[in-house]
């Protein structure tokens, strides 16, 4: 059997570095005997740190030790109870600590993540200068409230406790059952926090007046009290999470994208297709698919999609390079075939239509009227598609197929594979490439 | 088998071939894909993917975690990176093996946030305070981007030092086809693990270009600072500590700059011009040059991976060359400011950019005077 522990201070590093009366070394001793009482092993213990004088707290540990950046320290404890799930993180922090970073508390407090905030909470900001922080009471006096603290002090406990914190206590340096508090924090299994008012000896009880007594008296006149003020017990965010996993799996529904080549193409040269539509109307979708059907007739392509940042209003616009060699740039502005389904579409290609000569062709949806184009204007006559013509998410299919079959790019037979092969809406898609023989209407002369 | 692939895929597959287990982002345009992969294909992998309440909490979590020794990534874009900026420092500080995925879109700001860019190359390399260094890595397109994060991951433990992706926009949201064979990691990405009876240090004063292995919280007592310490992570401020950690910090990197450095170096013989370029801006790169080659002109091409520490091995040796460099980046031309810096004036440096969002026309590049 080992020996048990006694103290977790580091004797080669004592003595603590703080004021004389600082309670920062008072909740440290108390933070020693609680771990004396648990006997926890240093290696399961990570003290997390970050700026302030009790930032200086973790060396004089036995334990393991992270210093990190100001206010930072609950997202360092949050990774490392994610990475280590059966060791006992304890963040060490100041009240300016969670003035900076006051959103990872409520975030950690929210999510139950299985660590341990110990606020060394004095009302100021002992390390700069003592300066005023979220909690000094109103009135208080600090090197940046000259004449008294004018905004309210934020309740730390009550902050964690109303966005779910698992487990919330308040206490003094001065309580004789704080290091009891504190080994029940470290045991709870989730988010617990201690909120411990003391005495900054330099600043703020200088400047304040400000004594054990007077922080009974604030307590008192905050009507706030101390002890453990709620305990639930409640699964962690790790124990959730892992519980939830094998889920994820039936949830995501992923399945195999990889594309075997079937077919044969004759194209020789790289031709760009731009299909202009609206959002909603399937439009990306059916470009994707047109595009693995070339993957299957043995083509390089690229696809870029653009759309507005709100997605379902607006325009939808694929552009897709078709090309017999692999594709190195998918700049080129204009499209060698325009296709264009609906008004949005229009009006976000409409640029490009006077740049667009002879060589170019534009398929375009007959109900949308008279375009002004240099280019060779085929027109799509989806009245011709019969019931499918109320349908307009259909419309996008529809008109791939038709301009395939027309441009001889490719097989229609690879898009069809391509398609059916999404078999939840293989009987649309079945419908939509019949119905896209006849959309097209015949060229005059 | 081919298969029809974007960029954020080909990243977020790397990654998990890397044996990537723990993932924390912010959502942002044009970067969330690479988390919604990541939070769907971690969990039944025995992975953690989260999604932090921010940023800053994003990358925090992610270096709490590779200190409790899983292998981490996140992925954000220009304004994340902003937010990532004092983490940066830490993780170069504390000697982080991070991975981060830089989905470069137009700034400044909030920007244009579908419209792709570069403008955040000099930024990576010097946003964070006290200019250390870190690596960073642009790939020239959705393959690359897959072999490039494998990189990313081996380096950054090769180094322990944060790598970023500095990919676009276009990269990751374009389709591409992709030959599915191709897309398997070509090394072996290997984390040394301080041995259990070796004591705890961070670094070797004797040798401050060594990377020592990283500790394991089962094996030793860890002392992870962001304070400037001594290599068992202590606090300190003594004159010669402090010059061997920032010593070490920098030449870590620059003593070997030779294992970082990556390229694609295409000379032609009597080119009198050099083009260089990087990640997306390459692809019009390579459309110029054999515009160019069809007009009767060679020039010789330099796509960069490695962009810092800056790859100055190949530059020089490249430049030597030729009497012409054009440098071709979506931004500003803050690239070009290192090629003129190792040019010292014996070049004409030419410098094509973009800043309307378009793809750069091979044209313009055509056009620069350097080429025709």
């Amino acid at each position: 059997m080992t020996e048990a522990i006694t103290t977790y201070l580091d004797q080669q590093q004592l003595p603590l570095p703080f004021c004389p009366g600082c309670g920062h070394a008072s909740i440290l001793k108390a933070l020693d005997r609680a771990l004396v009482k648990l006997q926890l092993k240093p290696e399961n213990v990570v003290l997390v740190t970050d700026i302030g004088c009790v930032g200086l707290s973790d060396k004089f540990f036995i334990t393991q030790a992270f210093h990190g950046l100001h206010g930072r320290s609950i997202t360092y404890a949050s990774g490392l109870a994610l990475a280590q799930p059966s060791k006992n993180i304890i963040v060490l922090i100041g009240d300016g600590g969670i003035g900076i970073g006051g959103h990872h508390l409520i975030n950690a407090a929210r999510r139950n993540m299985n660590l341990s905030v110990l606020v060394f909470n004095n009302f100021n900001y002992g390390m700069t200068g003592g300066e005023h922080s979220v909690t000094t009471p109103a009135g208080g006096l600090t090197a940046t409230t000259l004449v008294g603290q004018i905004e309210q002090p934020m309740d730390i406990c009550a902050t964690a406790a109303v966005n779910g914190g698992s487990f919330i206590a308040r206490t003094t340096s001065f309580d004789n059952d704080l290091s009891e508090v504190i080994s029940e924090a470290i045991t709870h299994p989730g988010f617990s926090l201690v909120d411990i008012w003391e005495l900054c000896t330099s600043y703020y009880a200088v400047k304040n007046k400000f004594g054990k007594k007077t922080i009974e008296e604030t307590l008192e006149r905050l009507s706030l009290e101390t002890g453990i003020l709620q305990k639930n017990e409640v699964k962690s965010f790790y124990t959730s999470y892992m519980e939830k996993a094998s889920a994820v799996q039936k949830a995501a529904s992923t399945h195999d994208h990889r594309i075997e080549i079937s077919h044969a193409s004759q194209l020789e040269q790289a031709v760009k297709i731009s299909l202009a539509g609206a959002a909603g109307e399937k439009i990306i979708s059916a470009a994707r698919a047109f595009g693995q059907g070339a993957v299957r007739s043995g083509l390089y392509v690229s696809q870029r999609d653009d759309y507005p940042v709100t997605v379902k209003t607006g325009h939808s616009l694929a552009e897709v390079i078709l090309s017999p060699s692999p594709i190195k740039y998918t700049g080129k502005r204009i499209p060698d075939v325009l296709i264009i389904l609906f008004k949005e579409g229009l009006q976000k290609v409409a640029g490009l239509l006077p740049a667009l000569t002879s060589e170019q062709c534009v398929y375009l949806n007959a109900e949308l009227g008279e375009i002004n184009t240099a280019a060779r204007v085929r027109l799509l006559n989806f009245q011709h598609s019969g019931a499918l013509h109320r349908r307009k998410e259909a419309y996008a299919v529809m008109a791939l197929a038709a301009v395939l079959n027309e441009e001889d790019w490719y097989p229609v037979e690879a898009y069809q594979a391509a398609l059916l092969s999404r078999k939840r809406f293989a009987k649309q898609y079945t419908a939509a490439l019949d119905a896209a023989k006849r959309v097209l209407e015949p060229t005059n002369g | 088998m081919r298969e029809l692939m974007n960029g954020a895929e080909a990243i977020s597959r790397a990654a998990l071939d890397c044996g990537c287990d723990f993932f924390a982002g912010y959502p942002i345009t044009p970067a969330t894909p690479i988390l919604l992969t990541m939070v769907r294909e971690l969990p039944i992998r025995g992975g953690i993917a989260v999604q932090a309440e921010d940023e800053i909490a994003a990358i925090g979590m992610c270096i709490g975690a590779v200190v409790g020794g899983r292998r981490a990534m996140t992925a954000t874009s220009g304004p994340g990176i902003s937010l990532y900026s004092e983490n940066l420092g830490l993780a170069i500080m504390g000697e982080v093996p991070l991975v981060i995925i830089d989905c470069q879109r137009m700034g400044p700001a909030t920007g244009a946030a579908t419209t792709t860019a570069q403008g955040d190359i000099q930024f990576l390399r010097w946003g964070t305070s006290g200019g250390y260094p870190l690596i960073v890595l642009a790939p020239p397109d959705v393959e690359g981007c897959y072999h490039t994060t494998v990189e990313a991951f081996a380096l950054a433990e090769r180094f322990r030092t944060p790598v970023i992706v500095a990919t676009d926009k276009e990269t990751v949201s374009t389709y591409a086809t992709i030959e599915c064979e191709t897309l398997k990691p070509n090394m072996a990405v290997q984390r040394p693990i301080l041995p259990a009876d070796v004591p705890y240090r961070i670094f070797d004063p004797q040798h401050l270009d060594n990377v020592l292995p990283l500790a394991s919280m089962d094996t030793h007592i860890l002392r992870f600072n962001t304070s400037s310490h001594d290599p068992e992570g202590y606090l300190s401020k003594d004159p010669d500590r402090l010059s061997e950690l920032n010593e070490h910090l920098e030449s870590k990197l620059l003593h070997h700059r030779e294992e970082v450095e990556r390229y694609s170096y295409q000379p032609e013989n009597d080119a009198s011009t050099l083009l260089i370029s990087y990640g997306i801006a390459a692809g019009s790169m390579q459309a110029a040059a054999s515009q160019a080659r069809k007009q009767g002109t060679v020039v010789s091409t330099l796509t960069l991976i490695t962009l810092w520490p800056v790859p100055e091995d190949i530059l020089e040796s490249a430049m030597a060359e030729v009497s012409t460099v054009v440098v071709i980046e979506m931004n500003n031309g803050q690239y070009a400011r290192e090629i003129e810096r190792l040019s010292r004036g014996r070049h004409e440096v030419l410098s094509v950019t973009s800043k309307n969002g378009l793809l750069i026309q091979p044209e313009a590049i055509l056009q620069s005077g350097g080429v025709l």
